[in-house]
């Protein structure tokens, strides 16, 4: 059975790009667990030689005709931009000062 | 007849009723919108529906349909009937925010397709319904504005993640709503509110415009008063849409004919499966012994309509549940990485420097995610990582593939399928909301449908002794969303023909405290 640590909560907080209190940590840690174990049977159901779904009804690629179409208003779509400059979003740093 | 009884004589009506009188002329779409904002105004304060009306936007779409009327335009059966929007559906100039505080103050540059249907249908919108945050929820309590009241009982969860478009309706704030519904949060609070929901078939109804949670899971759909009902907004939303890539082909027709078919309650010659493992004789899921109880009551009367009954069992359900809270989490972590406070929504500079993009993201996140949505991500990140990816999400995708078996294995041998839709009636607001594992298994008899693509239907199957309603689900194969119609249709006749004075279930609903008229 797999153990949370609110270290390993930490990571996976970062790697979604979440902050998180050292409470909201502690609280996960021990729901994870929970959450975890409850869904573990999973793997004792699945043997080796059932395919994976990964949609329920069967599908081919769907194409369209290679045409212009109108696309969303600029100044609409900005206009619910946190900030904007000169017709573009305008976000925080994104590169390193190096 | 004074204005008070006006209002409530046409709140009262079916979505089937208010057309036909609007098509004879003897109301205007004015005067049905004002009664139902009327009424929404009175009883907001105690239920909390909706996270947004404009009561002048809905005249002047009422206004144009009279308009188009009286200058003898061909107008939709339905036009002037209103309608409310679960709010994480996209609609052009009106807020949506999908009940997330990080999308607080968010207007929409685009309407959803289902949204252009209903406009081109010229059913005037009443307002966005209130709903868990992004979906994720059972109660409506993970919205991050406050939880809806259940109408039945206003210290009650009115389900979800749709408790707003379930408690619009039971509340006669709405004839009619739009849901959607990823692992039943369309059917679980149409059981808990006594009303009408269904999960069409995958793709029956254009994802586009819905703010996604799970895409190979989610599904808009109807959510009604009556069966008849849902099966004319079916009609208006469904059918294919070259913008949702998911989307079936072919129009959704036929299934109010169906629901005509049905409402004679004659079943002769339809086989229906008691699923073993949900309400049949094998089942685990712990049901309330009254939902147990009306259930088994019901197949009664669906065998003394001429359907024949048997059993069929489904052994891969019980990991349902478990697969699907590693399949619904691994999606939505992907589909959440949009909000990051770049483009649209909530934007939090972090406290200290530096002030970095990846920094202002992790901020905003953490400001504007409520905890269930937080958890969420994280099990999802966890269930997609580097070794863990095979024993949890690659086995929940081999689950889906056995419980597709199951139902076809079934729907071999029936039409459809029956179930309790929920293990319980209503439950008190706070009584699970520090338990997340008791609050995921009110999905349990819904969730199947949800990994197999299959529609779904949740029909009124009488009350509790505490006089909550309690639900009864219908599910068919792919493409033959029509039967839903139908069996619900005699479910519902034969539900209210069985009943003390053959009176419908939602007419024994309490009435709600309004505020003194001035």
């Amino acid at each position: 059975m797999p153990t949370f640590s609110t270290d390993e909560v930490a990571r996976l907080a970062a790697l979604a790009r979440i902050d998180l209190t050292d409470a909201e940590l502690t609280r996960l840690a021990a729901e994870l667990e929970v959450i975890a174990h409850a869904v573990e049977k999973v793997s004792e159901i699945a043997s080796a030689d059932v395919p994976a779904t990964s949609h329920p009804i069967p599908l081919v690629n769907v194409w369209r005709e290679d045409v212009p179409v109108a696309t969303l208003d600029r100044d609409e779509v900005l206009a619910q931009a946190p900030a904007a400059e000169d017709g573009r979003f305008a976000v925080p740093q994104i590169l390193g000062e190096e | 007849m004074s204005a008070t009884e006006l209002t409530s004589a046409l709140t009262r009506r079916t979505a089937a009723d208010l057309a036909a009188l609007l098509r004879a002329g003897d109301v205007s779409a004015v005067e049905v919108a004002t009664a139902h904002l009327d009424r929404i105004e009175a009883v907001e304060p105690a239920v909390h529906a909706f996270l947004h009306v404009d009561r002048e936007d809905t005249l002047a779409q009422a206004r144009a349909v009279d308009a188009e009327r009286a200058a003898g335009e061909e107008l939709h059966e339905l036009a002037g009937v209103p309608v409310a929007v679960k709010d994480v559906v996209v609609t052009r100039g009106t807020p949506t925010t999908a009940g997330s505080r990080i999308l607080e103050g968010w207007v929409p540059p685009y309407d959803a397709t289902l949204v252009t249907r209903l406009r081109a249908a010229g059913m005037p919108m009443l307002g966005k319904t209130n709903m868990d945050e992004f979906a994720m929820g059972s109660s409506t309590e993970h919205s991050g504005y406050g939880p809806t009241h259940n109408p039945w009982d206003l210290d009650r969860i009115p389900g979800g993640s749709g408790g707003g478009s379930a408690a619009a309706l039971a509340a006669f704030e709405a004839p009619l709503a739009i849901g959607t519904d990823t692992g039943g949060s369309i059917r679980q609070p149409a059981s808990v509110t006594g009303t009408v929901g269904v999960k069409p078939t995958y793709g029956s109804v254009s994802r586009y415009g819905l703010v996604a949670l799970a895409s190979s899971l989610d599904q808009a759909g109807p959510c009604a008063r009556t069966v008849l009902d849902a099966a004319l907004l079916h009609e208006v939303i469904g059918g294919h849409d070259p913008l949702d890539a998911t989307s079936l082909t072919g129009p959704a027709a036929g299934y109010a004919d169906a629901a005509r078919q049905g409402a004679s309650g004659d079943l002769r010659g339809v086989r229906v499966g008691v699923v073993r493992e949900l309400g049949g004789s094998g089942h685990e899921a712990g049901f309330q012994r009254e939902v147990s109880a009306a259930f088994r009551r019901t197949v009664e009367l669906l065998e003394g309509a001429g359907a024949e009954v048997v059993e069929v069992s489904c052994p891969s359900f019980t990991a349902a549940l478990a697969a699907y809270y590693l399949i619904l989490p691994a999606e939505a972590s992907s589909n959440l990485a949009k909000f990051d406070g770049m483009r649209f929504g909530l934007r939090v500079e972090p406290a200290e420097e530096p002030v970095t993009a990846e920094r202002v993201m992790a901020a905003t996140r953490g400001a504007g995610f409520g905890s269930e949505v937080k958890r969420r991500i994280i099990l999802g990140t966890y269930a997609l990582s580097a070794g863990y990816y095979d024993a949890y999400y690659g086995s929940a995708q081999k689950v889906r593939t056995l419980i597709q078996r199951d139902f076809a294995a079934a729907f071999d041998a029936v039409d459809v399928l029956v179930s309790p839709t929920a293990p319980t009636t209503a439950f008190k607001l706070g009584e699970k909301l520090d338990d997340p594992l008791a609050m995921y298994l009110n999905d349990v008899a819904t969730i199947p449908a949800n990994l197999a693509g299959v529609p779904g239907i949740s029909v009124p199957n009488g009350l509790d002794d505490a006089g909550l309603p309690i639900g009864l689900q219908i599910l068919a194969p792919a493409r033959a969303d029509a039967r839903l119609y139908r069996v619900g249709a005699a479910v519902e006749h034969l539900v209210t023909a069985d009943r003390p004075g053959s009176a419908p279930i939602i007419d024994s609903i309490p009435a709600i405290p309004t505020e003194v008229a001035p």
